[in-house]
């Protein structure tokens, strides 16, 4: 700001003071952040948080019990402010390596439409309002679980894993995978076994998903030094871990309907779905490489699987409820 | 007569003049406003219908 100031400042020669003051104003403000709405939204990773909400809302559904209208619209408010606060303190401890990364490069902060600071309150504020909305809402439990839903995505995630470990994505996926545990506490105050399998579909749904994307942003990560499992272990080895990590979720995907806790129509919904992601995961592994790994097709299979990924984990929610609603 | 030169020709190429630049921010401004005033009524209104749902709750009210 110094240098703009000084670049605008009017040359020495007897100018109005008001022209001076005004010259001076301007530049002042010429630095300032411009941000607008959208991007305080942004702040929030809109599409991530429309993903969150709906496991959340999906645990509160097929719970047993019921909960007035406007406290259950109330806790999903909650689950996706919280989300939101989440990835805005994310984006603030980012923000160094977001302005590397081409894929992260235009969020607010390192474009400098929002302050770092102003982004770090504006995380923090939502986060414990959630929180404390959630307890006034609903019940204890689920606000201290959506606050330790917050905790682990920030502090044990973003903070400790995902600079450090190419298990960042493996570990940090728990804190994805509490939504839908929380919609089901904030309706029954309970903990029970479908809610815990739910959080272990969303558990094992992240690795293949994240590391499917990581495939060709991989230069992206290598850049900001973000040791994903592609840039520390190589493309070859990735798509080998995401074929495993398929064939987990899918078993484990089909555990509520073995267990009796789910009917046919999530079985045969798990299983359909389970069949596409494995097929999906299958066309990565068998992907045209060159002999250290690199694909010849532009991850074209990659990016197809991240896309089914994320289809699959919508549809395998919106299965289990409808399989509750129908028996 | 000296004349005066433009204050602000020295500034970066690609950057708004301060004129239309003042003018945008206002305009974000103006929406965040906006924006905040939404929140906050939204908020009443949450609040407002949390407290009658729990008030008329059997274990509150009797």
């Amino acid at each position: 700001m110094t240098e703009a100031i000084s670049q605008s400042l009017p040359q020495p020669g007897g100018h109005p003071a008001s022209l001076h003051l005004a010259s001076l104003h301007d530049a002042a403000t010429a630095d300032l952040p411009v941000s607008s709405v959208s991007d305080w939204i942004a702040l929030l990773k809109p599409r991530v948080v429309m993903l969150v909400a709906f496991t959340g809302w999906i645990g509160m559904l097929i719970a047993p019990g019921t909960l007035h209208p406007v406290l259950a619209a109330t806790a999903i408010l909650c689950i996706t402010v919280a989300a939101g606060a989440a990835g805005a303190i994310n984006m603030w401890y980012d923000r160094d390596i977001d302005l590397v990364m081409r894929r992260t490069r235009n969020r607010p902060i390192p474009a400098g439409r929002i302050l770092p600071g102003e982004a770090l309150g504006f995380g923090v504020f939502l986060a414990v309002a959630s929180v404390l909305v959630m307890a006034l809402a609903t019940n204890l439990l689920a606000a201290a679980v959506l606050a330790a839903s917050i905790g682990f995505y920030v502090f044990i995630y973003t903070m400790w894993l995902k600079r450090r470990t190419a298990q960042n994505i493996v570990i940090g996926g728990a804190a994805g995978a509490f939504p839908p545990v929380i919609g089901w506490v904030a309706v029954t105050g309970g903990l029970d076994t479908l809610p815990l399998l739910l959080f272990a579909i969303v558990f094992f749904w992240t690795p293949p998903h994240f590391w499917a994307l990581s495939l060709w942003a991989h230069d992206d990560y290598a850049r900001a030094g973000v040791p994903m499992l592609p840039v520390v272990a190589g493309a070859r080895e990735t798509r080998r871990q995401i074929i495993i990590y398929t064939i987990v979720l899918v078993a484990v995907s089909l555990a509520p309907w073995a267990l009796g806790l789910a009917g046919p129509i999530y079985g045969a919904a798990a299983l359909a779905l389970g069949i596409g992601f494995l097929a999906c995961s299958w066309r990565v592994l068998r992907d045209t490489q060159d002999a250290s790994g690199v694909s010849q097709t532009n991850d074209a299979p990659a990016r197809h699987a991240f896309k089914f990924s994320i289809a699959y984990l919508f549809m395998l929610f919106a299965a289990i409820a409808a399989d509750r609603l129908v028996s | 007569m000296t004349p005066v030169p433009e204050p602000h020709t020295t500034l970066p190429p690609g950057t708004l003049p301060p004129g239309q630049r003042d003018e945008e921010a206002h305009r974000h401004r103006r929406g965040r406003n906006i924006a905040m005033l939404v929140v906050l009524v939204a908020l009443a209104v949450l609040f407002f219908a949390i407290t009658m749902v729990k008030m008329s709750k059997p274990d509150i009210g009797g």
